[in-house]
């Protein structure tokens, strides 16, 4: 009789501190395919949030030597449809629109005339390769002026001639080392880079740095976040 | 210093060290059952989350992996080997990095729960590797690897097992901090920098998932030789008729 008061007890006291471990059988929920967009999603905007949080504009991305960057023929094309939508460079314009003074087509020969920056920084891509290059253009915060863009506004949205598109929030647009990039080891971009202009921002994850760009729209509202974005990548993925 | 007890007690408590979990008797009144509650609730749950994170944060990593399975460049790319389908997860890169995105925070919190409880508590001392327990591995490995007697039990944890739980927490700090020199080198460049650089963080963050790999067949190996009670243990915090302390 004892021992199985006894042993009642003891299985009470273990059985009590098994139940206190059930919270733990939440994660099963990750098991539940319906679920999961739903979970990893937010998983996904949480680390988006970090990231934006921790982000100062005055954190520049380290720059490198020349004898650092690597050759320009060994500076990857990752472009997902082939290297050249056939842009006719000439007609090309920027279109520029949204919540800007000065909205209109701008030519490649006016962004180049903004203080040229050229700077060697990392581009990282999201596949985990990462390759310093050489690039040069005008900082997007002189393209803003130029365009009388209201830098309070959220989000700049870009267009590009491959049916790729971007997003980028305003923070990021303003950093120092943020380009609109014209140039590539100093010479022209090539077709396969992205001709006549693309994106360069060293704070940022590879695919943020939209190539054949020929729409800017300053906005607070998305259409759509990005190619890659909408398809399940980070937003704001600032490195 | 007798060494009378040696055996059969845990060493005296000195400076602090660990004394082992009292042993009780259920109920109280009789001699029935005798237990000792090893494991508190944030040491176990922790434990369990940690491991299922660990599992699912291998799968994800295995699967970011094989989208450039290289610690070179890019051009050219060499491939070192491509990791099975099964043992990936995510189905594809971006697929991969919600898992391992969603997942990396519940394994910082877990370890840091644990760490944290563990030194605000006292009880590190219990599992801490210290130099004064480099003398004690090489029995214990002769013990279990050429089947040599085994070494007299001095306290809850025997040297090599103090050895294999602290090697997993130096892991998960080398996994979370070159992790964070992946997901943010600018924001956290005098770390991209300790690493010694954003390629060399990669092969740490994968030397550090080699070390939970290394760690996690010979730690399962151990619960199904002998660890049964330790299992239920880990599960309810009490461990009936402890062996450390037969009273």
């Amino acid at each position: 009789m004892e021992s199985r008061r006894g042993s009642s007890s003891y299985g009470k006291v273990t059985r009590r501190e098994l139940i206190k471990l059930a919270p733990i059988a939440a994660l099963g929920a990750f098991a539940v395919p319906a679920l999961q967009p739903a979970l990893l999603g937010s998983g996904l905007a949480f680390t988006d949030w970090a990231a934006a949080r921790w982000f100062r504009r005055t954190h520049l991305a380290p720059t490198f030597a020349h004898s650092e960057v690597v050759a320009p023929e060994r500076f990857p094309f990752n472009s997902y449809a082939g290297h050249d939508p056939g842009i006719d460079l000439e007609a090309w314009r920027l279109r520029v629109d949204g919540l800007v003074a000065n909205p209109g087509a701008y030519t490649l020969e006016q962004i180049r005339a903004l203080p040229r920056v050229r700077q060697n920084t990392r581009h990282v891509c999201v596949e985990g390769w990462d390759v310093i290059g050489s690039f040069g253009g005008a900082r997007i915060s002189d393209v803003l002026a130029l365009v009388g863009a209201d830098t309070s506004a959220r989000y700049l949205a870009f267009t590009c001639a491959d049916e790729y598109y971007e997003s980028l929030d305003m923070a990021t647009a303003l950093h120092p080392q943020s380009l609109a990039c014209y140039e590539m080891y100093e010479s022209p971009l090539e077709r396969g880079h992205g001709a006549p202009l693309r994106l360069s921002l060293p704070t940022k994850i590879g695919y943020k740095s939209a190539k054949y760009l020929t729409t800017l729209t300053v906005t607070n509202v998305l259409q759509g976040r990005g190619y890659w974005e909408d398809q399940g990548y980070g937003w704001f993925y600032g490195l | 210093m007798a060494g009378s007890t040696a055996s059969d007690r845990p060493a005296p408590t000195e400076r602090g060290s660990w004394r082992a979990p009292e042993v009780v008797r259920f109920p109280a009144s009789t001699s029935d059952v005798r237990a000792a509650y090893e494991h508190p609730w944030i040491v176990r749950a922790t434990h369990w989350v940690t491991a299922v994170a660990l599992v699912v944060l291998v799968g994800s990593g295995l699967q970011i992996f094989t989208a450039f399975p290289s610690f070179g460049p890019k051009i050219p790319q060499e491939d070192l080997f491509v990791v099975p389908e099964a043992l990936r997860l995510g189905g594809w890169l971006a697929g991969a990095l919600m898992w391992h995105f969603t997942f990396m925070w519940i394994f910082i919190a877990a370890g840091v729960a644990y760490v944290g409880y563990q030194l605000g508590s006292g009880r590190y001392r219990m599992v801490l590797f210290t130099p004064r327990d480099v003398a004690g591995v090489w029995p214990m490995v002769r013990h279990y690897a050429l089947r040599r007697a085994k070494p007299p039990v001095t306290g809850p944890y025997n040297a090599l097992q103090k050895l294999a739980y602290t090697s997993t927490i130096l892991f998960g700090v080398v996994s979370v901090l070159s992790g964070l020199v992946l997901f943010n080198p600018v924001q956290f460049s005098w770390l991209a920098w300790l690493m010694g650089g954003y390629t060399r963080a990669r092969i740490w963050h994968f030397i550090a998932m080699c070390g939970f790999l290394a760690f996690i067949p010979g730690h399962l190996l151990m619960v199904a030789l002998h660890g049964w009670k330790n299992f239920v243990s880990m599960l309810v915090g009490w461990k009936r008729d402890p062996e450390y302390r037969p009273e």
